[in-house]
């Protein structure tokens, strides 16, 4: 085999893409990771870092199940890489909350998932209405705004900057060759291998992970496949470090193990991730500081915009391509909850050259054509 | 370990972490500790090691301490003033303060 020629040709050297990586590498296999440079957008630098459950599922039942059995695989998943590499991800799983600062909100949350609940084939996990007697007992500091909230003591959170690391030195002691600045512009099929042509030459492999998010749109054509993505913006404000308040992390707002808080989930119908919107941040702040008062008088130390994966309609794609034998995408918004499952489930399946229907069969992006979809 | 140029001007009391020190009229939180021989104004968030007044300038962000009950306070950017409670910051700031 030529220096330049691989098993398994990883496009992607975000989240996703060395999550999988380092999953290809486990089943034995030659791996490269295809990565842009560091002035393009880095959606795995920039994200809000929950391993989260409830909601998901809202219009495709079967996300609830793939989510809940990654959110369960990530403690085996983090020792195993703390045991690879000697890094700590603080993973975390203490349950986590949706606050409400209105009646109207914890109504609307309230029929949101009974609507979750309620669809056919919905996986049956346990997510709580708490007033806000109940939420005060596990969250002290809630200010007089909160009226309840929902729990679910599956979600967590995890340091994501440091998981990024992890995964990078645990493919690197692995032998996964990594280029960045190796951005892929086109890739052929040709004597029963993929030839993808990038910035930095060209290099061969067996098969194909498409694992780019949002620019999977562009490329999954190229190996008859197809990703359709609307990318959004999401914008971060981050305090100093403080001492442990928050023993549960919010969809908003979580206390990184590092005192940090975060707050954030916004998002914008924008792709330019440079640009930061200030009304939008001053909104998340005023939010937060309705959800905890001590919040007022912290110094905020960072904010920043970055551009999220979203498929169109919100849900994975996992799809093995019919014309082109070897190619896959891999492609999520969740790239933080998803890991787990990345790693040890879809990378053995692209290993072995077949998806597991059973498992990710709705996940297809066929969904998209509903009179296809046969 | 710091000696003032010249010894006149108003002077005035202010305590830091309860014990009692004469400032100048002027002088900032951090030069008043500096002057009254405090060798340090907090310890780090992260490893708790020791930090003092640096850059003096409102850059560096090492001379934070506790004023008056408000964490995180720059003290090379605070005037001194008549009983000013000042508290050496110790690790991360407490949420609320």
């Amino acid at each position: 085999m030529a220096a330049d020629s691989y098993d398994v040709a990883v496009v992607g050297g975000g989240l996703v893409g060395v999550a999988t990586a380092w999953g290809l590498s486990r089943e034995g296999l030659k791996v490269v990771v295809l990565d842009e440079g560091d002035r393009d957008v880095r959606a795995s630098r920039g994200n809000f870092a929950l391993v989260w459950v409830q909601s998901k599922g809202l219009g495709l039942a079967p996300y609830a199940g793939w989510t809940i059995r990654s959110s369960n695989a990530w403690g085996g998943f983090s020792d195993l890489l703390k045991q690879e590499t000697g890094l700590d991800v603080c993973f975390q799983r203490p349950g986590g909350f949706t606050l409400a600062l209105s009646e109207k909100e914890l109504e609307n949350r309230a029929a949101t998932l009974k609507r979750l609940r309620e669809q056919p084939g919905m996986v049956d996990y346990k997510i709580e209405i708490m007033d806000r007697e109940r939420v005060r007992q596990m969250l002290p500091d809630i200010g007089p705004d909160v009226v309840g909230g929902s729990f679910c003591e599956l979600d967590g959170h995890v340091n994501s900057l440091r998981l990024f690391r992890t995964l990078h030195k645990a493919i690197n002691e692995r032998g996964v060759t990594y280029l960045p600045s190796h951005k892929v512009e086109t890739i052929t099929r040709e004597g029963g291998e993929f030839q993808l042509h990038t910035q930095g030459g060209t290099i061969t492999a067996g098969k194909v992970a498409l694992a780019a998010g949002n620019a999977n749109m562009r490329l999954a054509p190229m190996v008859g496949l197809e990703c359709p993505m609307r990318p959004e913006r999401g914008q971060i404000v981050v305090t100093e470090r403080l001492r442990p308040f928050l023993n549960h992390p919010v969809v908003t707002l979580r206390q990184t193990d590092e005192g940090t808080v975060m707050i954030g989930d916004s998002k914008e119908d924008s792709t330019d991730p440079s640009g930061l919107t200030l009304g939008v941040s001053a909104t998340e702040a005023s939010r937060a500081v309705r959800m905890f008062p001590l919040l007022k008088s912290a110094n905020v130390v960072r904010t920043w915009s970055a551009i999220r994966v979203m498929t169109q309609d919100g849900f994975p794609i996992y799809d093995q391509s019919e014309t082109h034998p070897g190619a896959f995408t891999v492609c999520c918004h969740s790239g933080v909850t998803l890991a787990a499952n990345h790693a040890l489930s879809v990378a053995p399946m692209i290993a072995r050259g077949k998806l597991d229907t059973s498992l990710v069969a709705p996940f297809s992006a066929r969904r998209f054509h509903v009179q296809e979809a046969g | 370990m710091f000696k003032r140029l010249g010894d006149t001007g108003a002077t005035l009391t202010v305590t830091i972490d309860g014990k009692p020190i004469r400032a100048r009229i002027g002088d900032t939180v951090a030069s008043a500790m500096l002057a009254a021989g405090i060798d340090h104004c907090r310890t780090t968030p992260v490893t708790g090691a020791a930090r003092a007044p640096y850059c003096l300038m409102g850059v560096c962000f090492e001379c934070l301490v506790t004023v008056d009950g408000v964490g995180s306070r720059q003290g090379c950017l605070v005037p001194v003033a008549e009983g000013m409670k000042v508290e050496t910051q110790l690790g991360k700031r407490e949420a609320g303060r």
